[in-house]
């Protein structure tokens, strides 16, 4: 690096006073505590709702268990995944306050994006494990297979 | 009472005496390792550059800095996995008939499996991650990325994680498994050793450098852009960079995961992947491949961006179809996440399951296509000007496309149950990996090495190697497809079909080629460092480029640039020089940045010894070093003055300096 | 060779190339960057659920979900969880309105929480081992206790950073580094309860649900 002045980090004497914020270059100005621009902040109600809402798609499931409410377990199996999809929501919205703006949309689409990675390794492992074990252990049931000591 | 070997345990776990190799070969390569080592210390120490160092480099949260470091990274290991292969392939073209070569089989299955850990994990990802480290940032017109300190924390993960490899070779040994370490010969039953604990603690700390780096990189990228330029505004190089770290995000944890599974199985006797009490072996294939595939990409596509930016500027043209060159990117990361049972169509799954990742594998190759017809075009009619980095694209797209061809052949299950894990298998992934990626990323650091160093490569050593680089290239894996096609399998430390042999000697003479390749690589440092007033880079833009790295000094200034630039078109740099753009030279304002920092090293170094000592069962050093690690990150977060400002007057000297430079050259 | 055109001087220009004044609002990137690693920490969520999801079934003759799982014992759990999380926004709530004490209250109710939830974790995992449900007996068992075991080292290291927070609060006030660690384990902390709907509902739910 010969043709340039030597740049020697100068302490600045007021760093610790200032208001810190991550690496806003250029920028001296004061920033309020929020520090950003998408409201990352919730009320009380929002809180007060999702509680009660999170209490009623937890106890439900509970409920639909151990009374037996179903008779057919996949018919039970599909609505507790539809109360889980349903909480989880909930969360998302009450809780960590998602919405369509903040950071200009792009908390959605990696949520999004994650979403359907997710249901990609899921369902893809489960699809082809599945076949995996039918095929591969011939004479014998996957039930069989599994339960092998 | 404990006895002797009781307390022995206890101190040094399961290291012992014995864990140093008897081996010659591995004599051999200590003495010179030690005798280079040793030397490198001592020349640092005798005009004690040691304070330099840590202060400029080690503890730099300057993304150039530690882009170079990565690459440098990456070039020593390069060295490592090349010996590996010239190893291999010696042995290969030895060991027929009667002759069993001169690799006992434990010892050559170590070394494909270190070639193959080593060259992607070691030479590949750091590459590529150094290059996008260093350039991206500068083409956004940032000051840095957006987690400087995790940056370089990254870094020293990655390093951590090779020295934990490079270690294996004199203390212990590797695994013998092959590179992704299948179940159950991975598994505690089949591998007791410390072999393919090596290969998963080093991978497991590498890893967290890696995941890190891609949420530092697409935060910058998403938040960091300067004024103007909206993402389809966006260098293509970025765009590749985006994409690629996104598959890092994503896959990452994959990895992580897996390797967490096997070490549970391997350190407490669970029963993911093995073959009794209900463990499922082929759901570690199923895992690790879900990883695999996308890592692929994400060496690829950043390499593919280098090939953007270097057409674009040699033929002086802006990118043809710089709309479907992002869409096609976009594409390509999205597929790439729906292919990866074509690595197993053989273990079982059916047609029906086959049939599907076989037709995702060939649509694949659709956007690549794309992409190839893009750099064609961009050429075309352009004034094309052979410099060393416009070498490497000319180079890469016949042979990427005659690698990319034969892997359209392998996605059609009925030729695969043929050929997998033949030689055919493994000349194509190093036809693509080696035309791709390596040649992507020597491309990039001929271009862009004027721009971290202030002067250029010499260009005819640069020449050199890129010949003996194709030439070897085509020598090596021509015949690998042929002998492959004849039925020679892969991993194979001997081969019975005599008529094979020829082909085998003709591609370890192809591997002397691409050694003097490497060696001329080499040399093109040292030359050039010789002639660098002759090859000095006095305005920045030694190349007429068209992105905003080009803007700034060689090398920039620690904080890139005085005045964030305003974007209005793709390709700004050009775009400024065209319109007469004017430099401002006052109203300099001082520049907040943050300081350098020893905790990424030291927190990287408590996880190194953590895995070493994870590894070798020494658990007291495990719980120790664990804690240190956790000591260090939260003593740092307990670290709230981490920035400073440069002066104003600081600012204005540097870019006085700058503008006498440029007046100078006129 | 000339690398840029002579500088146009011109009094008129209304092109500007440079950000002179920059005022310009930069946000930090600080929540999107940790959002994002939410998103990989789902995808190690993901490996682990579709682990369990394939080796579920597969009890080597041994005990299986409707044997083992102790549903109310997971309710009351699944409760401490849940009131965790609103603790953390009554403190998050705390925040805005500048009071330490209170904030510091509700991080600690939290912490709390958290702790009942790891203290029940860990005492239905030593009954299932004393019982010898050990995770070497089964590859289900292996899936689960590391599905569970996994979620429950999130929250371990979700106390520890609010550990840490509560002494970094007083010692520094309600800056703008704090208030970023603040909504960033917010995050964490949601997340982790998100996680657990998944957990509860596929795990044990469905487990004794299907067996």
């Amino acid at each position: 690096m010969s043709a340039q002045a030597e740049l020697h980090p100068i302490a600045d004497p007021h760093a610790q006073d200032r208001p810190l914020d991550d690496h806003e270059y250029g920028h001296d100005r004061a920033h309020d505590v929020h520090g950003d621009a998408g409201s990352h902040h919730g009320s009380f109600t929002d809180y007060l709702i999702g509680f009660a809402l999170s209490i009623v798609l937890t106890a439900i499931p509970f409920w639909i268990v151990m009374a037996n409410v179903f008779r057919e377990p996949k018919v039970a199996a599909f609505v507790l995944v539809a109360f889980a999809v349903v909480q989880i929501i909930v969360h998302m919205v009450y809780f960590l306050h998602m919405n369509s703006k903040s950071e200009g949309g792009w908390t959605v689409l990696a949520l999004m994006f994650t979403a359907v990675l997710v249901v990609i390794a899921l369902t893809g492992s489960l699809w082809i494990m599945n076949h995996l074990d039918t095929n591969m252990m011939p004479g014998m049931s996957p039930q069989q297979a599994r339960n092998l000591p | 009472m404990l006895s002797n070997f009781d307390v022995q345990q206890l101190i040094f776990g399961r290291l012992t005496l014995e864990a140093i190799p008897h081996d010659p070969i591995i004599w051999a390569s200590f003495v010179v390792v030690a005798i280079g080592g040793g030397a490198l210390l001592g020349a640092v120490t005798y005009y004690r550059q040691w304070g330099y160092l840590w202060r400029e480099w080690f503890t730099s949260i300057d993304h150039k800095k530690i882009g170079i470091m990565y690459c440098i990274l990456a070039i020593v290991m390069l060295l490592r996995g090349f010996a590996d292969a010239i190893m291999m392939i010696l042995q290969k073209a030895l060991a027929f008939g009667a002759s069993d070569g001169y690799l006992p089989p434990h010892h050559y299955d170590q070394i494909f499996t270190a070639h193959g850990t080593i060259m992607i994990f070691f030479v590949a990802m750091p590459f590529v991650t150094g290059l996008m480290n260093y350039v991206m940032p500068l083409q956004i017109g940032a000051r840095d990325v957006a987690f400087p300190f995790l940056n370089n924390f990254s870094f020293w993960m990655t390093a951590g994680g090779a020295v934990i490899i490079m270690i294996s070779l004199f203390i212990g040994e590797f695994g013998r498994t092959g590179w992704l370490a299948y179940a159950p010969l991975s598994g505690a039953a089949y591998s007791p050793g410390v072999g393919v604990d090596y290969w998963i603690w080093g991978l497991q700390v590498a890893g967290v450098g890696t995941t890190l780096s891609g949420i530092n990189l697409i935060a910058t990228i998403v938040k960091m852009r300067a004024p103007g330029m909206t993402m389809m505004k966006m260098p293509i190089f970025t765009w590749t960079t985006l994409c690629s770290n996104i598959l890092i995000v994503s896959i990452f944890p994959v990895l992580a995961a897996t390797l967490a599974l096997l070490s549970l199985d391997r350190y407490l006797g669970t029963h993911f992947f093995t073959n009794d009490l209900g463990g499922a072996p082929m759901m570690y294939v199923n895992l690790i491949w879900i990883w695999g595939h996308p890592e692929v990409y994400v060496l690829v596509l950043p390499a593919f961006g280098i090939y953007s930016e270097v057409t674009s500027t040699f033929c002086g043209k802006r990118l043809f179809g710089y709309t479907s060159m992002v869409y096609a990117t976009a594409v390509i990361m999205i597929l790439s996440w729906l292919v990866w049972l074509h690595h197993f169509f053989t273990m079982g799954a059916g047609p029906t399951v086959n049939a599907f990742f076989g037709i995702t594998s060939m649509i694949i190759s659709i956007p690549t296509g794309a992409k190839v017809f893009n750099w064609l075009f961009t050429m075309y009619r352009g004034r094309v000007r052979f410099e060393v980095p416009m070498l490497w694209v000319v180079g890469f797209i016949p042979t990427f496309v005659i690698g990319g061809l034969t892997g359209v052949l392998l996605a059609v299950p009925p030729a695969d149950f043929v050929l997998h894990n033949n030689l055919f298998l493994v000349a194509h992934f190093h036809n693509v990996i080696i035309g791709g990626v390596l040649f992507g990323v020597l491309a990039g650091t001929v271009y862009w090495f004027p721009k971290a160093f202030g002067f250029k490569l010499d260009h005819f050593w640069g020449t050199v190697s890129f010949w003996f680089w194709l030439v070897g290239f085509y020598c090596v894996f021509m015949p690998l497809y042929w002998v492959g096609l004849m039925g020679a399998q892969r991993r194979w430390n001997h081969h019975d079909d005599p008529a094979m042999q020829i082909y085998f000697v003709f591609a370890f003479i192809g591997a002397c080629l691409i050694l003097c390749g490497i060696a001329s690589f080499i040399w093109t440092f040292v030359v050039s460092y010789l002639k660098r007033e002759q090859l000095r880079d006095l305005t920045g833009d030694p190349w007429n480029g068209r992105t905003l790295e080009w803007s700034t000094s060689s090398p920039p200034p620690p904080y890139n640039f005085a005045f964030t630039p305003v974007i209005h078109d793709q390709d700004a740099w050009w775009d400024m020089k065209k319109r007469g753009y004017t430099r401002p030279m006052q109203g300099f304002r001082p520049i907040h940045m943050p300081k350098n920092t020893g905790a990424g090293i030291i927190i990287a170094g408590f996880s190194t010894v953590l895995a070493f000592a994870l590894i070798w069962y020494i658990w007291w050093l495990a719980a120790l070093s664990f804690i240190g690690v956790l000591a260090a990150a939260i003593g740092h977060t307990f670290n709230y003055g981490r920035d400073y400002y440069i002066p104003a007057e600081v600012v204005a000297q540097v870019e006085h300096h700058r503008a006498a430079m440029l007046a100078r050259q006129g | 060779m000339a690398t840029h055109a002579p500088a146009a001087v011109n009094e008129t220009e209304t092109v500007r190339f440079f950000d002179i004044d920059e005022h310009g609002h930069a946000e930090g990137s600080t929540m999107l960057g940790f959002w994002v690693y939410l998103m990989s920490d789902s995808l190690i969520f993901a490996v682990l659920f579709a682990t369990y999801g394939v080796l579920s079934r597969n009890y080597a003759a041994g005990p299986s979900p409707a044997n083992l799982f102790d549903l109310p014992l997971i309710g009351l759990n699944t409760a401490m969880l849940l009131l965790s999380s609103i603790t953390y926004g009554l403190a998050m709530l705390e925040v805005e309105k500048r009071r330490m004490g209170l904030t510091l209250f509700w991080l600690a109710v939290t912490g709390l929480f958290g702790l009942g939830f790891l203290s029940i974790e860990l005492y239905e995992f030593s009954h299932l081992i004393h019982e010898g449900a050990t995770p070497q007996r089964s590859a289900f068992l292996s899936a689960f206790f590391t599905l569970v075991g996994t979620h429950g080292l999130h929250v371990t290291f979700g106390i520890i950073w609010l550990v840490t927070l509560m002494f970094q609060l007083p010692m520094h006030g309600f800056i703008p580094d704090n208030h970023r660690r603040l909504m960033c384990l917010g995050m964490f902390w949601h997340f982790l309860d998100v996680v657990w709907i998944g957990v509860f509902t596929y795990v044990y739910l469905m487990g004794v649900l299907l067996t």
